[in-house]
Order: C-alpha cells, then structure tokens, then sequence
C-alpha cells in the first residue's frame, strides 16, 4: 500500500527561486488497484514519484509505502518497490541477463534464487531468444522487456511506473498497459503516471490530476468527469488544470 | 557498509568496464606502449640525431688570422671542418644554421705563438643548437691540443719536462651503484610517468562510472535498487582506483620490459648495469620501485576520489572531460616541478600534495630513504585522499547533484 500525507518538496533555483515540485500532496493506494497520477509536462508528477521511490527526499510531510516510512526506511521502501520510467535505463555494455542478475543481486537474492526468477521471467516476458545479448544491440520494445524483467527481479509489493511508454510504438506501449494490468490484477499495490489521457481511462481505477505540484482532482473516472463537467477525459482534464472545473 | 553490496556493485563494474574500449585503452594500452615508445622510440631518435650530428663535417669560418696561414692550413688539414673564410654576414650564417661556428685569430696570433704570449683565440657558436655546439667543440678541442703542443715546445726548448706545466692530473670516479646513480638521474622523470598513468587510468573509469552513468540514465535505476549510497560510491569508486593502479601496473612492466630490452640491445656495462647511449646507467633499484608503487597508492586513491568527485558533478561525459582536464594540470605541474633539478624534499615540500610524492619517489629511486619524510607524506596523502573521498560520498548523497539537469 502507498500513503502520502502532505508530501511537499520544494527546490530551491538561484535564478528562479522556490520551486514547489510537490506541494502537500496526499492521496492512498491500496493493493489490487492502480493509481493513475495524469499531468501536462512540469506538472510534479515525477518530483512526486521520485519522493515515492526515496531518490528525493521530502522538504514536508511523508508517505508510507509497503509499511515503511520513506524518510526513515528509505532502503527497506526501495527493497520494496520496482521503478520504471524512461529516464531508468539499462547498461549498454552489459547482457540483459547480466542486468537483471545484477539487480537481483542488490536486491539480496541468492544466486539459486537469482537463477530461478531470471528463468521464471524471461519465460513469462517471452525473453529466451536475447536473454545473453548485450542492451545496445537490442531493440526498444526487447529494452522495455528487459527493463520490466529488472524491475520484476525482486518481485516488489510496490510498482512505480513514470511516463513508461513515452517515446514508444503503439506496440510496445500497448504491451506496457498490458503488463501493468497484470500486475494490478496479482495483487499489486500500482502507481502510474501519465499524460496520455487514453491510457488513464484504460487502466487506473483511481485517478489522481496534478498541476502546479498540487492534486487538484481525485476519484474514479467517472468521479472525475462528473466533478469536472467535461464530456471526456481530456475535456475535464483542461477544466480542471485552468481552474474551470473541480474534481 | 555492506560489503556484499560494495563488492556486487564493483565486480558489474569492473565488467562493464572492461567492454569499454576508452578506459581499456586508457588503463592498460597507452601504459603499455608508450614506454616502449619513450625510451626505445624517442630514445633511438634522439641517438641517430646526435649520430648523424657528429659524423657531419661542419662548416666553419675563420675570421681574421689572415697573417697565421699555419692554423689554417692545420685546421684544413685535420679533415674534421670545411673551412672558409669569414665573409662580412657570418655572424648571421650562424644564426641561420648556414655555418656552424667560427673562430676569430687576432693578428699576429702565429707569430706571438712563438713566444708563448698569443692573444686569445675567439670561438662563436649557435648556443643550445647540436651541430653547432659539437663543431664549438671541436674546434675548442683543436685549439686546446694547440697549446697542449706548444707548451710542449716551449718547455722542451728551454730544457723543462712536460710535467711543469702539468704537475698533476685530477681523476673523476663514482662510487654510486650503478641502480643509485640510474635512479637519480631517471627517478624524476619516472615518478612523473608512473603518477601521470596513475591519474589518466583514474580519468576515464572515473567520467564513466559517474558523469557517464548519469548521461545515459542508468544512474537512476542504480539509485532505485535498495544499496545505500555509500555503498555505491565505494563500489564505484574502487574501480576507479582499478584502472589507476592497473594503469600504475602496466607502466612499470612495461618498463621493466623495455629496460631489459634496452639491456640485451647494448649489453650490459660495468657491474652488470646496461647503458644508454650517452653512458647513463639504465638500472633501476628494484626496492625503489616497489617504494614507489607503495607511495603511488595513496595518490591513487586521492586521484580517483576527485576526479570521481569533479564526474559526479558534471551532467554529461563531454562535461566531466572539461573538469577533468584542469585536475590532470594541477596535478601533473607540482610533477613537473618536482623533476626540476636542485628541489629537494624538506618539510615544508613534504606537506605539499603531489610534489611530495613526486620528490620522494625521486629519492627512493635513488637508494636514498628518509623514513620520517616518507611515513609523512604517506600519512598526509592518506589524509587528503580520505578526505576527497568523504567529499564523494557527501556529493553522490547530494539530490543537487545527482538530478543536476
């Protein structure tokens, strides 16, 4: 499960001043379910997922996730959480199998252990045929499964997912939704950011609308769209992010 | 610290680095072959030049004397100077390499010659140009068998041997070992070598591991892993010093290899030691050299951890290649320094990273071993490394840093 209370971070730019990146922002997220975070580009939706994830630390308040404070139990958080976003890449140089045992490894699992869920996964994910072949010679949707396989390793309570099919073909991002359904429906507690306004009405059971670092908006689709009186998503998205509508 | 963490993160390390091509080359190629290059290469080069110098029969001009045909004539006869008569620019043939030296008989020189009371003979030259010191010298040569020869006449003239005017002849013998006497004139200039490679196999490791990872993006999914961030540092930072000592390593093979090489070429010389073509002894003190890899540890470790530090700082590869660049200067000048000859190790250089190392690797090399200097400057350097390396992890914790776009 995912709790933040009032999660606020705040940047400090010499030219620009004060940055609020995350602005007491609070919202839960329980197991079985997927949290959709929708914002325009800026919108604090990584500042706010990193702070989930411990790479950033709060300025205010906190957030528990998998029973640990992300303040206090920064490493037993990360032990429990699998990131995902463009900006979380692979070693080039390195095989994926390589990539995957390596992060096992960090994660503590043993090397019997390590071999079986490396097995396990590139069954699942269908990896077999470029398992031992090095990340730079391989294409982008074999890196997105790679990257999965990585963050799958260590089989996490919590899953974070940060814009993770941007940049990528219909194909690949479909695949994308598709395993992050998968993980919803084994149990696990999902974060998903986005702004791609289909892909939260495909998947997320709650949706959250951030703007300026703050949650402006929370509820069910339909929750949403009824607050915002927008005929759609999109619509209800632009109400609410211009101050037009509320969730 | 968990040293399991610590060694997982280093063995990826040293695996990944070692498919890149930029560090293998740094770390254990230019080592390797560019001491070959340096002592065989510009070694034989510098000997052919000063070969084919002194085969030269060198253009001169006399200047005066036209009233002494005799040294002329002699000059001519000794088959080792075309000689010509000065003509009205021959200080300018000189500065333009046209002629290589001159030499100005007073008048009446022959003459005066018969009493013993010559005026003095003038030679000019082109200083710290080859061809025209060696034709300076020897037409210095000439001029001093001259009066050798007429000191000769005049004693034998006057019924008095030679000794008169030679009552004693003063000898010259060292009684340096021949790896004591290789080590001090070569001890400066392979302490710059050997810290130089410990810096540049630091520098690429160091821009990968850090500037580079961050660049490609795989910085964020390290920190996303639950190791703590001095683990990480450590990890990473022990492959820096990987490639530092490696690169330290490779050198003094490749040294070792090469002097040996240089050895069998021109045989071995008085006691067993190998000499160069100028007759410098190219023997190394073995335990001078096992002092210095001792002394270059904790250089490296200091090397490593700034320029991991100044990486960590920068956003991209080509970013952390321009800090790098002033941190290689400031630390190969007090080397540069250090070869310098007359500075020697005192204490207050003993307090001066860099230089101290480089002066007391030079002394080590030389057989010569101040124990109170090198447990000092071990101890101080283990300092300034200990502190670079807590200002690594202090800036690798730093989300400034880190997320620095």
């Amino acid at each position: 499960m995912i709790e933040a209370r009032l999660l606020t971070k705040v940047f400090r730019d010499r030219r620009k001043g004060e940055i609020r990146g995350a602005d007491a922002v609070s919202f839960r997220v329980e197991p079985g379910r997927i949290y959709g975070l929708l914002g325009a580009n800026g919108a604090g939706k990584t500042t706010t997922l990193r702070l989930l994830a411990t790479l950033l630390r709060p300025t205010g308040g906190t957030a528990t996730v998998a029973g640990h404070d992300i303040v206090r139990e920064p490493d037993k958080v990360r032990a429990h959480v699998g990131f995902l976003a463009t900006s979380t890449a692979l070693y080039a140089r390195l095989t994926a199998r390589e990539v995957i045992a390596y992060f096992g490894r960090l994660n503590g699992l043993g090397e019997e252990r390590l071999r079986s869920r490396i097995g396990a996964l590139a069954d699942e994910l269908g990896m077999n045929d470029f398992l031992d072949r090095r990340c730079d010679k391989l294409s982008t949707g074999m890196k997105q499964k790679a990257s999965i396989a990585r963050m799958l390793v260590h089989d996490p309570q919590v899953m974070i997912f940060d814009e993770p099919t941007l940049g990528l073909d219909v194909i690949a991002s479909r695949a994308i939704v598709e395993f992050v359904r998968q993980c919803r429906d084994r149990g696990k507690t999902v974060i998903y950011s986005t702004h791609v306004m289909s892909e939260a009405e495909k998947l997320c059971d709650v949706i959250g609308i951030i703007h300026g670092g703050r949650l402006r908006a929370e509820g069910t689709l339909a929750e949403i769209l009824a607050g915002a009186g927008g005929a759609g998503l999109e619509e209800s998205f632009v109400r609410i992010v211009t101050g037009e509508g509320r969730g | 610290m968990s040293a399991r963490s610590v060694g997982t993160i280093y063995a990826k390390e040293l695996a990944d680095s070692l498919r890149d091509r930029r560090t293998l080359v740094s770390a254990l190629l230019m080592p390797m072959l560019l001491m070959p290059v340096l002592i065989l290469g510009i070694g034989t080069l510098a000997s052919r030049v000063v070969s084919r110098a002194r085969q030269e029969v060198p253009r001169i001009m006399v200047v005066g004397g036209a009233d002494s045909p005799g040294i002329r004539a002699e000059l001519e006869k000794s088959g080792k100077f075309r000689v010509e008569s000065a003509s009205a620019d021959w200080r300018r043939l000189i500065s333009d390499r046209k002629v290589r030296a001159a030499v100005e008989i007073p008048a009446g020189f022959e003459r005066a010659l018969e009493s013993g009371s010559a005026p003095p003979v003038t030679l000019y030259d082109f200083e710290g140009e080859l061809n025209s010191g060696l034709a300076a010298g020897q037409l210095r040569t000439f001029f001093t068998g001259l009066r050798e020869r007429t000191t000769a006449r005049l004693l034998a003239a006057r019924g008095l041997p030679e000794s008169v005017a030679r009552p004693f002849e003063v000898r010259q013998s060292n009684v340096a070992p021949p790896e004591k006497t290789g080590g001090n004139l070569v001890g400066g200039f392979l302490a710059y070598i050997i810290i130089t490679f410990c810096i540049i196999g630091a520098m690429y490791p160091a821009m990968d591991l850090a500037a580079g990872e961050k660049e490609r993006g795989t910085m964020e999914t390290l920190l996303c892993s639950p190791v703590s961030r001095t683990d990480i540092v450590l990890g990473k930072f022990l492959m820096v010093l990987t490639g530092s000592l490696a690169a330290v390593a490779c050198s003094l093979i490749s040294l070792g290899v090469t002097l040996a090489a240089v050895g069998t070429a021109l045989g071995a010389g008085p006691g067993g030691a190998a000499r160069g073509g100028a007759g410098v002894p190219m023997t190394v003190d073995p335990l001078g050299l096992l002092g210095v890899l001792a002394m270059v540890i904790p250089v490296s470790v200091l090397f490593s951890a700034v320029l991991f530090t100044v990486s960590l700082f920068a956003k991209s590869y080509k970013e952390a290649q321009t800090y790098a660049q002033p941190v290689v200067f400031i630390g190969i000048i007090p080397l540069g320094i250090g070869m310098l000859p007359g500075i020697d190790l005192n204490l207050r250089l003993a307090l001066v990273p860099v230089l101290n190392i480089s002066l007391v690797c030079k002394e080590m090399l030389s057989g010569v071993w101040h124990w109170g200097y090198i447990a000092a400057i071990f101890a101080t350097t283990a300092v300034y490394a200990a502190a670079a390396l807590a200002l690594a992890v202090r800036m690798f914790r730093s989300e400034g840093v880190i997320f620095r776009t």
